[in-house]
């Protein structure tokens, strides 16, 4: 029996792990920090500033607890924390746009999608404080003197940091708890103020840590020794925030629409009622949309944040793409085409719902062939590690035809045509339980077809001139008439799409639940290839800085000093995504154990 | 509970064929460990030896090769010597050199002075170049290793070899071939660490050393005019903030590389509590 309304959870243990967070960030900002931190110097002759450099640390300087390796305990701790950040974020985003959706068009059964998605969000809540203390922890424990040394420059931003949680909880709890008080009228219209305060309060935090890892990468604020100059504003407006900030943000919304898409798939695989089978394939497909909205602008931001790193420091840029993490982007690039054929393959499942589909389904194939292409050139290394007989073999480390695929205006090419198609298979799902009325519908096709056909053949002209008749330095200058020809198809296509089926006849009622249980697998796939690629990307953003705490200020004299291999690398991204995912099967558990209620007979009395 | 089991395993499955295709599928590349330090003996070294220890420099620790390869990001600098005459001439030269030598060096530490033209920073019209100084940041060069590529380049680019081997060696040196820091065991006692680092040669505590306040100022009271902010400085950045009357470049300005974090922290709680 279902309790539409359960009780006490999450706060507690949240409040409990916010606590003893914010203790130690007292301790450490205001505590023994207080030495470095500025103090106007009494005697005479001595400038105004005084803070210190940056420790110069030796093998000794790090401490060694129980033969933990501190490094993948930092690792896998920040990692976790980060995927549960990732998706207590996003889904108090989107709660909030299919809250509007639901007022809107007055379909309750938004409002009742929207809380159930708050629901699963409120658990994983907890477990995000717990481990943001335990990352907190760890880093006090095994690199004390770096996160004395940071927490020196961004004791204030702590402070304001350890007060937003407070305000998050609040109205996490008010936005949640209320739900179901606040409905209807000036209520409601209250209820989604507070899931607006809930957002902004929920990014400013997001701003605020990422600034403290973005220091690291690009520190501002400092001078070459490390000394910091007051200016805190300056520390946090280094040169990566906002591409991070943007990366992250658009990352973690299409992050929170497959993990909840995941939770739809599994629900719907163990219901045993038709409507509930309808419910969560409604739920799965709201889900995958979202995912697939955020996921198309991803392979940009992701662009621009690398374009940065370039712009900063030439030396870390190369590093990243043409240096030792060189190799990380075959592997992304499998875990990318798997995102983008898992979430085109749910698209083309999901048109078994309605009965007007069978007029697209011979387009598939071509579909799936394009984005197979695409997949492989993306997939193929511009330089192959050969031994000598290969080499002679083959004529040199690059492969005569496949070689010229390896380098970005082939690979910048391939994503962009991946993203027209896979607009193109949702514009197929759109159409397929329509039919148009508009007199000039043939018109119209016509040109969209056209519009299809010029932006493609502009995007391989793009990549073809500027990849192989220019010379390196203007090799990427394809990039960005690349990208804005494909949002210009996308957005032509879907603006010229909506007027032609205004006032369209529908082939049918949408069957809900009329979609293979294969199909489901897709949206699992999407959750887990999400995640591990989170893992790995957030290793190859952290691993680029090396040998350095804070680039180029604060060296890393800890044995664990060294890049590790890849396999090693995704070997420890592998056991937090396992890791992750039992936690995550926690959540769900527990937000489907809230609704449960067992009535013990004869047990009270009375 | 056989449908959870079924996504149980899936799941574990995917998992598993990313990791195995991130150790079996691509070649495990192991990068080079961070670059220590290493004593150069540079009085007992031929030019050619020199030379050698450039080029070494110049396709590791100096990370050179990063961008001066064929992929076309930086020039090739196996001309470049030839080219200088003709570079110093040029209008768009904003750099002070006047022969091969000082050029070279110039272009190592001030890269902006001559930009090759197609090669400049983006957005700069070839006035700034992207290229760090090698003598600071992450590849902090000291004046032996600069000295040694540009006996590399010079030797590379086919010009006469002008630059002199320094007499003082310094430290520097490749990858290869280093030796750790010597490692010791923390001291735990303030006065042991005076005495380790010698401070009382020059400043005098509590009525010993210092040779009479000569040299350092006398540090018997140093805890009740000065906090514990001021020492950290004065031992890590000793030209920071000068007491007055004293000179500059007399106290060792690398105590923080070889004190410990723990021990700087006991040595202040010890100077902080002279009062």
């Amino acid at each position: 029996m279902k309790d539409p309304h359960p009780t006490q959870r999450g706060p507690a243990s949240a409040m409990i792990a916010f606590v003893v967070a914010l203790a130690a960030v007292f301790l450490l900002a205001f505590g023994p920090v207080d030495a470095l931190a500025a103090e106007p110097a009494a005697a005479d002759g001595v400038a105004a500033g005084s803070y210190a450099p940056a420790p110069k640390l030796t093998a000794a300087d790090y401490p060694t607890i129980a033969g933990i390796n501190s490094r993948v305990a930092v690792w896998i701790f920040a990692q976790l924390h980060l995927w549960f950040a990732a998706f207590v974020l996003a889904v108090p985003i989107f709660v909030f746009i299919i809250e509007v959706i639901g007022m809107r068009t007055r379909d309750k059964r938004y409002d009742d999608m929207a809380y159930e998605f708050i629901k699963v969000a409120i658990t994983a809540y907890s477990l995000t404080a717990i481990l943001g203390g335990g990352l907190l922890f760890s880093l006090i424990l095994f690199y004390p003197h770096l996160f004395t040394y940071l927490s020196t420059i961004f004791s204030a931003s702590m402070f304001y940091y350890a007060l937003l949680f407070f305000a998050e909880s609040a109205v996490l709890y008010v936005y949640y708890y209320g739900w179901h008080w606040l409905q209807g009228g000036f209520k409601k219209w209250v209820h989604l103020s507070l899931g607006l305060i809930l957002n902004a309060v929920g990014t400013t935090l997001m701003l605020l840590a990422n600034a403290w890892l973005t220091f690291m990468m690009s520190p501002a604020g400092v001078d070459a020794a490390g000394v910091f100059s007051g200016d805190a504003w300056a520390a946090i407006h280094n040169f990566l925030w906002n591409p991070i900030n943007i990366h992250r943000f658009v990352a973690n919304i299409a992050y929170g629409g497959s993990i909840v898409g995941a939770y739809a798939a599994f629900k719907f695989l163990t219901a045993t009622g038709n409507q509930e089978k309808a419910h969560y394939d409604w739920m799965g497909y709201n889900a995958n949309f979202i995912a697939i909205c955020a996921l198309l602008p991803l392979p940009f931001a992701g662009y621009y944040l690398a374009a940065e790193i370039y712009a900063y420091s030439q030396q870390m840029g190369i590093t990243l793409m043409g240096g030792i993490f060189a190799w990380l982007f075959i592997i992304q690039a499998v875990l990318i085409g798997t995102l983008f054929l898992s979430a085109n393959y749910y698209l083309w499942c999901g048109m078994g719902r309605s009965d007007g589909a069978k007029r697209y389904t011979k387009y598939i194939k071509y579909i799936a062939i394009v984005l197979i292409g695409a997949f492989l050139v993306w997939f193929t290394p511009h330089t192959l590690v050969l031994t000598n007989e290969e080499l002679k073999a083959l004529g040199g480390p690059h492969h005569k035809i496949l070689g010229p695929l390896g380098i970005m205006p082939a690979k910048n090419t391939a994503v962009n045509v991946m993203i027209i198609f896979t607009a193109l298979s949702f514009m197929f799902y759109r159409r397929a339980n329509k039919v148009a009325t508009v007199s000039w519908v043939n018109a119209g096709n016509a040109i969209q077809v056209a519009l299809f056909t010029t932006g493609i053949a502009n995007i391989m002209f793009l990549g073809i001139y500027h990849g192989y008749f220019t010379n390196t330095v203007y090799k990427v200058a394809a990039s960005i008439p690349q990208v804005l020809t494909t949002v210009a198809v996308i957005v032509g296509s879907i603006t010229l799409d909506s007027f032609i089926y205004r006032g369209a006849k529908e082939v049918g009622p949408l069957h809900w639940g009329r979609i293979p249980g294969r199909a489901q697998y897709a949206l699992f796939l999407l959750a887990v290839s999400f995640t591990w690629l989170m893992g790995l990307m957030g290793y190859i953003r952290s691993g680029i800085r090396q040998h350095w705490h804070v680039l180029d200020i604060m060296r890393d004299a800890s044995p664990d000093a060294f890049t590790p291999t890849l396999g090693y690398a995704a070997n420890v991204v592998s056991v937090a995504a396992i890791l992750f995912m039992a936690m995550v099967i926690f959540v769900f558990w527990i937000a489907q154990v809230s609704g449960s209620k067992t009535l013990p007979a004869g047990y009270w009395k009375g | 509970m056989r449908q959870f089991l079924t996504v149980v395993a899936f799941a574990l499955l995917t998992i598993g064929f990313f990791s195995a295709y991130s150790n079996y599928g691509i070649p495990q590349i192991e990068p080079a460990p961070p670059p220590k330090e290493e004593k150069l003996d540079l009085s007992a070294m031929t030019m050619d030896q020199f030379i050698l220890l450039g080029e070494r420099i110049y396709n590791g620790k100096g990370t050179c090769t990063l961008c001066h390869n064929e992929l076309g990001r930086a020039p090739l600098l196996d001309t470049t010597a030839a080219a200088v005459p003709e570079r110093l001439k040029d209008p768009r030269y904003k750099g002070e050199a006047e022969d091969v030598e000082s050029y070279l060096i110039e272009s190592l530490v001030q890269p902006s002075a001559f930009v090759v033209a197609g090669f400049g920073k983006k957005g700069t019209n070839d006035a700034e170049s992207p290229m760090p100084n090698v003598a600071a940041g992450g590849i902090s060069l000291n004046e032996a290793e600069v000295a040694a590529v540009v006996a590399y380049l010079q030797d590379k680019g086919g010009a006469e070899v002008t630059v002199e081997i320094p007499e003082d060696a310094g430290q520097g040196g490749g990858d290869d071939e280093e030796e750790e820091p010597e490692a010791r065991d923390a001291i735990d006692d303030p006065k042991d660490l005076l005495a380790k680092f010698t401070c009382d040669a020059c400043h005098m505590i509590n009525g010993e050393g210092g040779e009479g306040g000569e040299v350092g100022p006398n540090l018997s009271r140093i805890g009740a005019g000065r906090d514990r902010a001021y020492l950290r400085r004065a031992l890590l950045d000793p030209n920071a903030d000068l007491a007055k009357g004293y000179e500059a470049d007399l106290m060792p300005a690398d105590i923080g590389e070889q004190i410990y974090v723990a021990e700087l922290e006991l040595l202040l709680d010890y100077l902080a509590g002279l009062k």
